[in-house]
């Protein structure tokens, strides 16, 4: 009976303890929130790499803060995002690597889908080396000269050619046709996610080892690490057409903006920024560096280069 | 002694003359290899298709375009969407999202963290109530609340639909041998069908959103919480059940009174395995924008800020644990709780959930103590060391492994003509099984050819049967280790549980560095999250050897290495198969996981489906061969294990 009353009283004590704590602090509601205007909800699509969440972070940015639209920012893969356009809840893509396949499909067949144009950005893909060895080896940034050191690029994975390493499945690749068409002594191997590219890299320049992978720019390990992009014989319009004779290099991308079509056709604040917005590979590298270097969450990043580029972010804001 | 001997003569001499012919099989096979190597492969390159292939592209964008107009997609999927979507909204707004026109969700920290303890403290006792205080308080130190909250929401909601549907049908399947039998496979699928499939049509019939998250979540989660149902019902001994019906009980009686209040215990533990399903999909789920944790640690992985992610993967494994330990004490006898303390604990429970709903400092975790920050510089920290000085080891380590034992094992199984191993595969499982096992194996192979997957398929096998070797090693080392000691139990088990549920991806940035990117760094990954349940397992079966028997044999004087070897482990066979049973499930369910490190073959065809649209049929079809590879292996293990335990 002692024992059950002490406690007793401790847990009496400690509610009173509790409820005194509680009267000194602020009140739930004591601060109010900010209005919205009549932009009303933007659904913006992030997928998954850093100079996307640059773009979308500057985007999200102004439209918040000078449109005064209620943005929500949805995480996803770019299948994913672009089916969205089609259910009606993804309004805008803000950096499209090609995907003809998802073009074709959504605005040319679904209809579902329109381009709002080019964001500025320049995307390239190709095969890359860590620094060390284009300075060590500069005749490798030749492809006639791979098969002469192919040797040196043999791992478990390979056998006995010289590995080239693919990465996210996310990206085009021709490298298995490519290797057949320009007959190399290699084999393609699927790192299978950007994730095992970057370490790749990373680990090539620190230790001096050899890698050459598919890669592609704008990046921000490109910040960190100078990766050389590799000379395959020249794109020219066409030579991309049949797919198993592919024997030259990747195009250049104009990285492009889709948006759904309800979006644009409504044409509001929103759908109008997206449409003016336009900066370039520096711009987007510098907010990426923000974000992937300096850890700083893509808003406070996107603030960051905002102030510092009020005539840029001016022009992209709908004419009143 | 004589009469004693002569029939365990018999089973010896036969089992001379199984391994004779099992040798002879190989021998064949490797003779035969010689002779036919690189022919009828059925190979079939990253980017190329077949027509079935190309079929589930056409099927899956006729579904897409009709979505609109679709009566089934109108009245059957928009309702169910609704209904979960209300539902996880609901919770996420009482306790994770502001709501009701308030900043703030409806009950702040302060009051969750009451309610955890209290409902600690009502079902497991004072123990597991500070465990669970102390871990939520954890979660908030780590400035982690808001984010830990939704995927607690999530989790909850993925949970209770599963019982709601898991439960009547587990009860069903163990009723009816009919309903086991139909169900049975369909959970094997749900079960090892990889996630990445079904990811994108999930959007497509349910929308991007709370409702997909959850049932991505359930799918994976539903089928312990009816497995385990139905196994609890069947091991209710069949003369209670008899009294009872012999007594004049209806049916229904005899469910309600009899059978389940007995079964009672092993349920909540199919609800414990449900939950840690459950919060193994959070990363998952959050590449279809499921709020929480699983965001943190995806978008931390974008950068390779491994501290980041691995606060939040920390996060994951407290609440793991916190929910672990509450449900499996809620299934153990213990003393009731004297009603004062109960009462006491709801009027405490009360104040603190008013005083967070009411008081901004109850409401918003706002902490000077941050302890996320050094748990974030912590782990960059050990992460770059590691990365920085063991690969001399390491890359050795993954070449020795890989020229030993992956690339003959594969060249065996995928250089040889389809027809050869298909033929080996099936008698060896004559010789396990019998005619059933083989006519399984034989319908099995044959759906595998027509995946149009079949070298992937081989490749994958090939490092999935490494990947188990490793788990059954570890797993007999680790397990006799704790299974002989509770104090190693103790110390070891949390790691193990943590292995369990820290996302993948979270080690698997470091590994890259250690092992390249290869199939080895697969196999490694599988090999992590697959051991601690084969260790768990072989631990518990030796433990559960008398002691009676161990002292006899300590007493005759046998050395440790003797009892081991000659008492526990022969003992503990059940156990033993039971947990290469399960090791391999689990190995395959990280197929796709490995396929992000290296792996190739079916895991990353599943991946490039995921991220490509022309590749969409291949990837399904990758996801159907991993399935079939699970039921095959998974048949012929049992079978395997019926024969040497009887």
């Amino acid at each position: 009976m002692a024992r059950h009353s002490v406690l007793g009283t401790v847990s009496a004590g400690l509610v009173a303890l509790v409820v005194l704590a509680g009267c000194g602090g602020a009140k739930v509601g004591d601060t109010s929130s900010g209005a919205t205007g009549d932009c009303g909800t933007f659904n913006l699509a992030i997928n998954p790499w850093v100079g996307y969440e640059a773009n979308a972070a500057v985007l999200a940015y102004v439209a918040e803060k000078e449109l005064k639209c209620k943005v929500t920012k949805k995480e996803l893969k770019e299948e994913v995002a672009w089916q969205g356009f089609g259910t009606g809840e993804v309004d805008a893509v803000v950096e499209n690597w090609g995907h003809d396949d998802l073009r074709k499909k959504y605005i040319d067949e679904q209809k579902t889908a329109v381009s709002a144009g080019s964001t500025g950005v320049k995307g390239q893909i190709g095969w890359y080396v860590p620094p060390w060895l284009a300075k060590e080896h500069p005749d490798i940034l030749d492809w006639n000269n791979l098969n002469k050191y192919a040797d040196k690029f043999k791992t478990s994975e390979s056998g006995d050619k010289g590995q080239l390493l693919d990465g996210d499945p996310s990206f085009v690749t021709n490298d298995e046709a490519l290797v057949k068409n320009l007959n190399l002594n290699y084999k393609v191997v699927y790192g299978g996610s950007e994730t095992a590219l970057i370490q790749a890299f990373r680990q090539a320049e620190k230790d001096k080892k050899w890698v050459l992978g598919y890669f592609y720019s704008p990046q921000w390990l490109l910040n960190e690490v100078k990766l050389e992009k590799v000379k395959l014989p020249a794109y020219t319009p066409g030579c991309d057409a049949d797919a198993e004779k592919i024997a030259c290099d990747y195009p250049d991308y104009d990285l492009d903006k889709i948006v759904s079509k309800k979006f644009a056709d409504a044409g509001g604040p929103a759908a109008q920024l997206v449409k003016n917005f336009k900066w370039t590979n520096e711009d987007q590298n510098t907010v990426a560096k923000y974000i992937a270097e300096d850890k700083m969450k893509p808003e406070d990043a996107a603030k960051k280069w905002v102030e510092a580029n009020a005539d840029k972010v001016k022009a992209w804001l709908p004419k009143a | 002694m004589v009469a004693v001997a002569a029939p365990r003569q018999l089973p010896r001499l036969f089992q001379h003359r199984k391994s004779l012919i099992f040798a002879g099989i190989v021998l064949a096979w490797l003779a035969l290899w010689l002779v036919f190597r690189n022919v009828g492969t059925l190979a079939l390159g990253a980017a190329d298709l077949t027509p079935l292939h190309r079929w589930i592209n056409d099927v899956n964008d006729a579904v897409g375009a009709s979505r609109n107009s679709n009566p089934v997609f109108l009245y059957f999927f928009n309702e169910i969407r609704l209904v979960i979507d209300e539902f996880v909204t609901f919770i996420q707004a009482l306790i994770a999202q502001p709501s009701f026109g308030r900043p703030v969700p409806v009950i702040g920290w302060l009051g969750v963290v009451a309610i955890a303890g209290f409902v600690s403290l009502a079902v497991a006792g004072w123990r597991v109530a500070l465990l669970a205080v102390a871990g939520f308080v954890f979660l908030g130190l780590q400035g982690l609340w808001q984010e830990s909250m939704d995927t607690l929401s999530l989790t909850l909601a993925a949970v209770v639909i599963s019982l709601l549907a898991g439960i009547p049908l587990g009860i069903w399947a163990g009723l009816s041998d009919r309903a086991n039998r139909v169900l049975t496979p369909v959970l094997d699928f749900m079960q090892t069908m990889p996630t990445f499939v079904y990811l994108a049509p999930l959007t497509l019939f349910f929308l991007i959103g709370p409702a997909s998250a959850t049932i991505a979540t359930l799918i994976y989660a539903a089928p312990p919480a009816i497995r385990i149902t139905a196994h609890a019902i069947r091991s209710v001994p069949r003369n209670t059940v008899e009294a009872s019906e012999s007594l004049g009980a209806t049916w229904k009686q005899t469910l309600v009174k009899v059978l389940l209040p007995s079964a009672r215990k092993t349920i909540v533990l199919g609800v414990n395995q449900t939950i840690m399903a459950a919060l193994a999909m959070v990363t998952i789920a959050a590449l279809i924008d499921a709020p929480g944790l699983g965001k943190t640690v995806v978008k931390a992985l974008q950068t390779l800020d491994v501290g980041t992610a691995f606060n939040a993967g920390l996060a994951i494994v407290v609440l793991a644990i916190v929910l672990d330990r509450v449900t499996t004490a809620a299934a153990s006898e213990r003393r009731r709780l004297p009603r004062w303390a109960l009462f006491g604990g709801l009027g405490v429970t009360g104040v603190c959930v008013y005083l967070s709903y009411t008081y901004l400092w109850a409401a918003e975790f706002q902490s000077d103590v941050e302890i996320g920050s050094a748990i974030r510089r912590g782990a960059t920290a050990v992460t770059e060391w590691a990365q920085d000085s063991l690969p001399v080891i390491t890359d050795g380590f993954k070449d020795f492994v890989t020229l030993a034992l992956i690339n003959p094992l594969q060249a065996l199984l995928a250089e040889s003509p389809w027809f050869l191993v298909a033929l080996v595969i099936v008698a060896l499982s004559f010789m396990v099984g019998g005619v059933r096992s083989a006519i399984v194996s034989a319908v099995c192979v044959g759906l595998l050819i027509a995946t149009g997957l079949w070298q992937d398929s081989m490749i994958t096998l090939a490092s999935t049967l490494v990947a188990t070797i490793m788990v059954m090693v570890l797993g007999v080392v680790v397990g006799v280790w704790m299974g002989r000691s509770r104090r190693a139990d103790r110390l070891i088990r949390p790691v193990l549980d943590a292995a369990q549920v820290m996302p993948a991806f979270v080690y698997l940035v470091p590994f890259l560095a250690l092992f390249s990117a290869s199939r080895f760094t697969a196999i490694i990954a599988a090999v992590v999250f697959a051991a601690p349940v084969a260790i768990k397992i072989i631990a518990d079966g030796v433990r559960a050897v008398s002691p009676a028997t161990v002292e006899a044999s300590t007493a005759l004087g046998s050395s440790s290495w003797q009892t081991i070897v000659k008492v526990q482990l022969p003992m503990a066979r059940g156990a033993l198969t039971l947990a290469a049973n399960q090791g391999l499930i689990y190995v395959l369910s990280m197929v796709v996981v490995g396929g992000l490190v290296g792996a190739g073959a079916l895991g990353y065809d599943v991946v490039a489906g995921f991220s490509q649209g022309q590749l969409y049929g291949k990837g399904l079809a990758a996801g159907v061969a991993i399935v079939v590879l699970g039921v095959m292996l998974d048949r012929l293990t049992q079978a395997a294990a019926k024969r040497w335990t009887n």
